[in-house]
């Protein structure tokens, strides 16, 4: 029986994608992501260090036979610069993906909705499967959802924060209300359980970066966010009983010696 | 004639076409993607693309990274 993430018609086994930067080394990158179980990387374009031509390639050591490439677009400000790394993305990759980020704010990195919008109506335009960064905003969700992109893609809390879900309220009524592509928090989970509550809340997957890369057990953390989503994923799945105020005994009351 | 290539100004031959700038820089073409005045030029036509004076080249690739470095 499958249970698989199902992405503009691409199927991954695996609910949990992850990023590619603030590793030590492209070596433990590469460690972590095995032991993630993860299907697939995204990864940032950047202008080539013309005086450094020795420098190792990323893409060494992330196996194409292996890992879905995402390529996304860091770091852009506004939709005109997102649009242009998309393309130049594609044209590199020959892969028409993108995790498409459109930022307004260099302290929070919250997205410009707006440019975000933009962005993610001309790209779907050109043919780009767009997977939209935005914030956990109902409103945005809808119109970028009617503007074509395939999947939604709301934080969890800032960037880089390790901070876990900061509004469970904005999460729930996201995953209700939308239901025509999948629901995927990226952005803000800081260790495992803050992934496996996510999940536990029905989202379809959690993308992150920093939480893995950032911890002191890089590969350890990656092995234990591998469990934390498929947990979240299962406990979902099986229906939790309810809350409840005052105890409810689980065992018979008849029978009790006296 | 002097073109800038990733913001640093360079000095090459007039004619030279895109194909030979790499060559130049000692780049390999795979998993490059080029854009020359903001415009993205296909690997296919980087042996046919001559480059002239003034021209703003842009050479990327892919890095590590999962959203914008906080």
């Amino acid at each position: 029986m499958t249970d698989s993430l199902i992405i503009a018609g691409r199927e991954f086994r695996s609910r949990l994608i992850l990023g590619s930067g603030k590793y030590e080394t492209f070596d433990l990158m590469k460690r972590s992501l095995e032991a993630s179980g993860t299907e697939m990387v995204t990864v940032a374009v950047r202008r080539v260090n013309l005086t450094d031509k020795s420098k190792e390639s990323l893409l060494d050591y992330i196996d194409p036979a292996r890992y879905h490439i995402l390529p996304n677009t860091a770091g852009c400000y506004s939709a005109d610069e997102a649009i242009r790394t998309a393309m130049l993305a594609r044209e590199a990759l020959d892969n028409n993906w993108i995790k498409l980020e459109v930022l307004g704010d260099e302290r929070t990195l919250f997205p410009d909705n707006q440019g975000l919008l933009e962005a993610t109506r001309r790209l779907v335009h050109e043919g780009f499967i767009v997977l939209p960064y935005l914030n956990d905003d109902l409103i945005v969700a809808r119109r970028l959802v009617d503007a074509g992109a395939a999947a939604v893609m709301p934080l969890a809390a800032p960037i880089g924060s390790g901070l876990g879900i900061q509004n469970f309220t904005n999460l729930r009524i996201l995953r209700e209300q939308i239901r025509e592509v999948p629901l995927i928090v990226d952005a803000g989970v800081g260790t495992a359980s803050d992934a496996t509550l996510a999940m536990e809340l029905g989202v379809d997957g959690i993308l992150m970066n920093t939480g893995i890369a950032g911890a002191r057990d890089a590969v350890a953390m990656a092995e234990a966010m591998k469990h934390a989503v498929l947990a979240g994923r299962l406990a979902f799945k099986a229906g939790r009983i309810q809350k409840k105020l005052y105890a409810s005994a689980s065992s018979p009351s008849e029978g009790t010696i006296s | 004639m002097n073109i800038t290539v990733n913001g640093e100004e360079t000095r090459l031959i007039e004619g030279t076409h895109i194909a030979g700038l790499l060559e130049i820089l000692g780049l390999k073409p795979e998993r490059l993607a080029i854009e020359v005045n903001r415009r993205l030029v296909r690997r296919s036509e980087w042996v046919s693309t001559g480059l002239g004076e003034g021209d703003k080249v842009e050479i990327v690739h892919f890095v590590g990274g999962g959203e914008s470095d906080a």
